[in-house]
């Protein structure tokens, strides 16, 4: 059975170092924080100034002044800060930030990644993804394993315009785990019923199989 | 002297046609609703060049400016399909577009405001971003070249000012505020609340005033929100 996008967000959420810094983008990667367990003391930044995002507030306790970066109303946890847009961007870009979890429309087996843009239709801007992609320690994508009409979204190399070159490590879909070596993509994890040649025919590049590939979530 | 400006109307008055203007805040959360407001209630003024990270929403902030027909072009990182007027004008090419990753958006305004020429960054790197610009491998990495932004007048939206033009943001309020503050001609700052010089401690500043020529208290100081998001209340209540 292909996960969820609940079970995908389980997923990636195992992959956030203890004590780590990790930015979520949206989509499936919003739902990473609900599944990251308090006591690994993990802080999620939000690009538009925020260190220590908590949950959306309680129904009436909203406050206009404070947003993640979808704009969506939250809270801020104790021993959270607030800071500019450039400082923000500094902490991306110079590598403070240990994890970034993305959504994806296509990628590549190289690691290039398209997550932004469509041609011929309203393009509203990349806004942080290509900092992020450049700047987290470590670049991993939530997201379907096929688009909306069926079609593979990894694939050998990106038709849409590129968020960034090379710069995917992990890929976590509804079907298996995948990381990006120097040498192509290496599958690791089935999600649990899931084949192997159900990945391979899903997937439009070449796929080498991890000698000690596994089930997703079972037991080490 | 006090930098106090009498009105939202008073502080935009001088703005000519064709200025170019940086506008704070991150979707309409900081921004200076009521300054877009006065200048897009003058007859007199258009074709703004913008530089604001997102295009506004319907009646609010800088979605006034575009509903008007004033602005020219914008240099934006995301401008989303809130604001109907912009959208239509974008697609249609009133407005001219120019889209920077939000980080060297962010970069270049602060590059405008410190004096420097630019700055080369791995962000857009083999993308359509880096087309045409100057690319430079530093520490075996391809960066990009980009070019400072100043303009003439920033529209800031802070929390608490002074009168010697000091201000305080409130939480994630402050996005692009303070770099826009920084990097134009006349830097206007729209308040909620004019604070006594001294009040607020030195320590406290995060804008100094030598950035800020104008302080207005905003008139209509309703903040809207975007989007709005809960989780539910348990029974157990809140501990």
């Amino acid at each position: 059975m292909a996960l969820d996008r609940g079970d995908i967000a389980r997923r990636a959420a195992m992959e956030v170092p203890r004590g780590g810094y990790v930015n979520l983008g949206l989509g499936i990667p919003t739902l990473v924080s609900n599944y990251i367990p308090e006591e690994w003391g993990v802080t999620i930044h939000s690009e538009n100034g925020v260190l220590g995002v908590g949950p959306f507030p309680y129904e009436g306790e909203e406050d206009p002044d404070l947003l993640n970066a979808s704009k969506e109303t939250v809270t801020l946890l104790p021993g959270g800060s607030y800071f500019d847009s450039a400082e923000s961007f500094a902490m991306i870009r110079g590598g403070h930030v240990d994890v970034t979890i993305l959504g994806a429309m296509e990628a590549a087996a190289n690691g290039d990644l398209a997550n932004w843009a469509i041609p011929g239709r309203m393009i509203s801007g990349m806004g942080g993804a290509m900092d992020l992609v450049v700047g987290a320690r470590k670049v991993i994508l939530a997201m379907e394993h096929v688009s909306r009409r069926g079609d593979p979204k990894i694939v050998e190399a990106c038709s849409l315009p590129l968020t960034g070159r090379g710069v995917v490590d992990v890929i976590i879909t509804d079907l298996a785990l995948i990381t990006v070596e120097s040498g192509g993509l290496l599958l690791r994890e089935l999600a649990p019923g899931v084949s192997e040649r159900e990945v391979r025919e899903k997937t439009a590049a070449p796929l080498r199989t991890a000698p000690d590939a596994r089930e997703m979530f079972a037991a080490a | 002297m006090s930098k106090i400006a009498s009105s939202s109307a008073e502080a935009v008055s001088d703005v000519p046609a064709g200025a170019s203007i940086l506008i704070g805040g991150f979707g309409i959360c900081g921004m200076a609703h009521n300054l877009c407001r006065a200048l897009s209630a003058r007859a007199d003024a258009g074709n703004f060049h913008l530089v604001s990270n997102a295009g506004g929403v319907d009646g609010w902030g800088v979605g006034l400016m575009f509903e008007k027909r004033q602005v020219r072009s914008i240099v934006a990182s995301r401008v989303g399909p809130a604001c109907r007027a912009y959208e239509e004008q974008a697609l249609n090419g009133e407005i001219e577009v120019e889209l920077s990753p939000q980080g060297t958006f962010a970069e270049r305004i602060r590059a405008g405001g410190a004096g420097l020429g630019g700055f080369f960054t791995p962000t857009g790197a083999g993308t359509v971003v880096a087309e045409g610009k100057e690319t430079r491998m530093i520490d075996g990495r391809e960066h990009v070249f980009e070019a400072p932004i100043r303009a003439d007048y920033a529209f800031v939206k802070a929390w608490k000012g002074d009168a010697r033009g000091n201000l305080v943001y409130r939480m994630s309020a402050r996005n692009f505020n303070p770099v826009m503050a920084t990097a134009a001609g006349v830097t206007i700052a729209e308040v909620e609340e004019i604070a006594p010089v001294g009040d607020i401690a030195p320590e406290s500043v995060h804008t100094p005033g030598i950035f800020v020529q104008r302080v207005v208290l905003g008139e209509d100081r309703e903040k809207p929100v975007e989007i709005r998001t809960n989780r539910p209340r348990s029974g157990r209540g809140r501990s």
